[in-house]
């Protein structure tokens, strides 16, 4: 039974999950919870745990302790994996099958698949279903996986590095119908190391370190846990100044420009305006996804 | 989803039919083995080759009944090898080392039916090796059997395959894509030699000769050898059981090596 708290249905989740390979501990005790209507982005750095847990929910392998779960079931049973849709980022399709048998073979497993049409429409094959998927390039061929990932109808959809190898349009493409998916109640797990992509798509990001959560929530949430501005501009002000400025968290230079990092930009600005008359080429930026991530995972690695 | 609703779905969900789901795996794995040419090309037109050279074309006269129908029960023994072997050992080891066997443990399917698709896949390709060996014996040899022996010799080659589907599985398991082949023709060849396909008994040293029934191709071919003389061989179902004690114990391994993997 799928799980509702308040007004968000949980359709996925780990609770307290851990799994260790040999000496090495891949998840510590994770919580995560995957909404239905929203897109979750799963980041971090290399190691850091993301695979496992998405196997863990996939089934692909069980936890040490605590538990996965898919629609309130064990990700092991059919009518669970019947509800769900799989990219990931390394499945090598039979190189001799064409578009379309691949589309029509995974449509049969599922007992209210789209059409082959409606896939190809989805996925942009629509030139592509009489090619055999060992001739095509590589962005067709993740356009091929997309399309099989979406062809049973998901309610959940898993997406490994969905747009790798994908050209901007193709991947504006693959964004529309994920959003077009979503729109329609779908969740999506999305782990990816493109950073604007996450940051575009992803309502919740959940971010791993050397296997555990290690910050959850929305983008705002997120870089409200870090550096709230960036300021760059050309100075004369001194660097030892600015540092004792009240929200002034770091400060250097870099020949003629001025980098400061602080929590609160409005006031620093007006300060540096009043006191700099000569100053120019002022930027006033938020973190980016990237520093977020940067600032969140160092400060677990120096935990 | 609300109890009442998940069992409106529950009544107005579809059926997925596991026959549907064996019936479009085994097509699409036989068209992929089909159309790879590395895979059908040895794996048919050898035994059809081997048999044309070896019993028309480097014989200046035909030759005698008795060997012409010996030759089509090893080649047919030898054409439903190939199929078990390679169509699993190879396939498998890509599909893990790739990761497609990754993706179709997380799809919808019962692992049962990814491997019975194989195993009708093999069937499917001895079957076509047997029909087109007999057309061959049929027309160019001299080969004449009664309906019922050119029958059993099929469905032979048919149930033949069946452990080397399973020894197959095993290689697959233990090596990696580009390794399988190369480990499956050191299995193949020998075996295909010490076990009395390809080469009489007689023919070998009589140590190795009596170490031919440790194969199991020596088993399957001495059924086939029964069928085409149109008496049973004394201990025809110790050869059949020979031949399922191999099939549970490469299964039996492939599938604990398969758990270990995964």
């Amino acid at each position: 039974m799928d799980t509702r708290i308040g007004e968000v249905e949980t359709v996925a989740r780990l609770c307290g999950a851990a799994k260790h390979y040999g000496r090495q501990v891949a998840l510590a005790g994770v919580d995560l919870s995957i909404e239905r209507g929203r897109i979750t982005a799963l980041l971090g750095p290399n190691g850091a745990g993301k695979s496992t847990a998405v196997a863990l929910l996939l089934g692909l392998t069980t936890p040490d302790a605590g538990r996965a779960e898919l629609f309130g079931d064990s990700p092991h049973l059919l009518a669970a994996r019947r509800r769900i849709g799989v990219m990931l980022q390394s499945a090598a399709l039979p190189e001799t099958l064409e578009v379309g048998e691949l589309l029509r073979l995974t449509c049969g497993l599922y007992p209210r698949p789209h059409s082959i049409a409606t896939v190809a429409r989805l996925a942009g094959l629509e030139e592509l279903l009489l090619q055999r998927y060992g001739r095509l390039s590589g962005g067709q061929q993740r356009r091929v996986q997309f399309g099989l990932a979406v062809c049973g109808r998901p309610e959940l959809l898993f997406l490994d590095e969905p747009t790798t190898g994908l050209d901007q349009s193709a991947r504006e493409r693959v964004w529309s119908t994920v959003r077009g998916l979503v729109a329609e109640g779908c969740a999506v797990l999305l782990t990816t190391h493109y950073l604007e992509e996450a940051e575009a798509l992803a309502e919740r990001i959940a971010v791993l370190a050397r296997g555990r959560l290690v910050s959850a929530g929305s983008l705002g949430e997120l870089r409200a846990q870090v550096i709230h501005r960036h300021i760059r501009c050309i100075s004369g002000l001194g660097v030892e100044q600015v540092r004792t400025w009240e929200g002034v968290r770091a400060a250097s230079r870099d020949a003629e420009w001025l980098d400061i990092h602080a929590t609160r930009a409005e006031g620093i600005v007006r300060r540096m305006l009043a006191e700099d008359p000569e100053l120019k080429e002022l930027e006033v930026r938020r973190a980016g996804l990237a520093e977020v991530l940067r600032e969140i995972t160092h400060a677990e690695a120096h935990a | 989803m609300s109890t009442v609703s998940q069992q409106t779905s529950a009544l107005a969900e579809p059926r997925v039919s596991a026959l549907n789901i064996l019936w479009l795996e085994t097509l699409m794995e036989f068209r992929r083995l089909l159309r790879n040419p590395s895979f059908s090309v040895p794996v048919i037109g050898f035994p059809l080759l081997f048999y044309v050279l070896f019993t028309i074309v480097f014989n200046p006269r035909l030759p005698s009944l008795g060997v012409a129908r010996h030759m089509l029960a090893a080649y047919t023994v030898f054409g439903a090898m190939a199929p078990g072997l390679f169509g699993l050992g190879v396939t498998l080891a890509i599909d893990r080392e790739r990761g497609l066997l990754q993706l179709k443990r997380a799809l919808p399917m019962p692992p049962a039916l990814y491997l019975g698709a194989k195993l009708l896949m093999a069937g499917l390709f001895a079957a076509i090796v047997s029909l087109l060996l007999m057309v061959l014996a049929a027309t160019l040899s001299v080969v004449a059997l009664e309906a019922l022996q050119w029958c059993t010799l099929f469905v032979l080659a048919l149930f033949g395959v069946v452990p080397f589907c399973g020894l197959g599985l095993l290689i697959g398991t233990l090596v990696k894509g580009q390794a399988a082949p190369a480990l499956l023709n050191l299995i193949y060849l020998p075996m295909s030699f010490l076990s009395g396909v390809l080469l009489p008994l007689a023919m070998l040293p009589k140590m190795v000769a009596q170490l031919a029934p440790l194969w199991p191709s020596y088993h399957l071919v001495q059924l086939a050898f029964g069928v085409v003389d149109g008496e049973p061989r004394a201990g025809a179902s110790g050869h059949v059981l020979a031949l399922l004690a191999a099939a549970a114990l490469f299964f039996w391994a492939a599938y604990r090596r398969l758990r270990v993997l995964s």
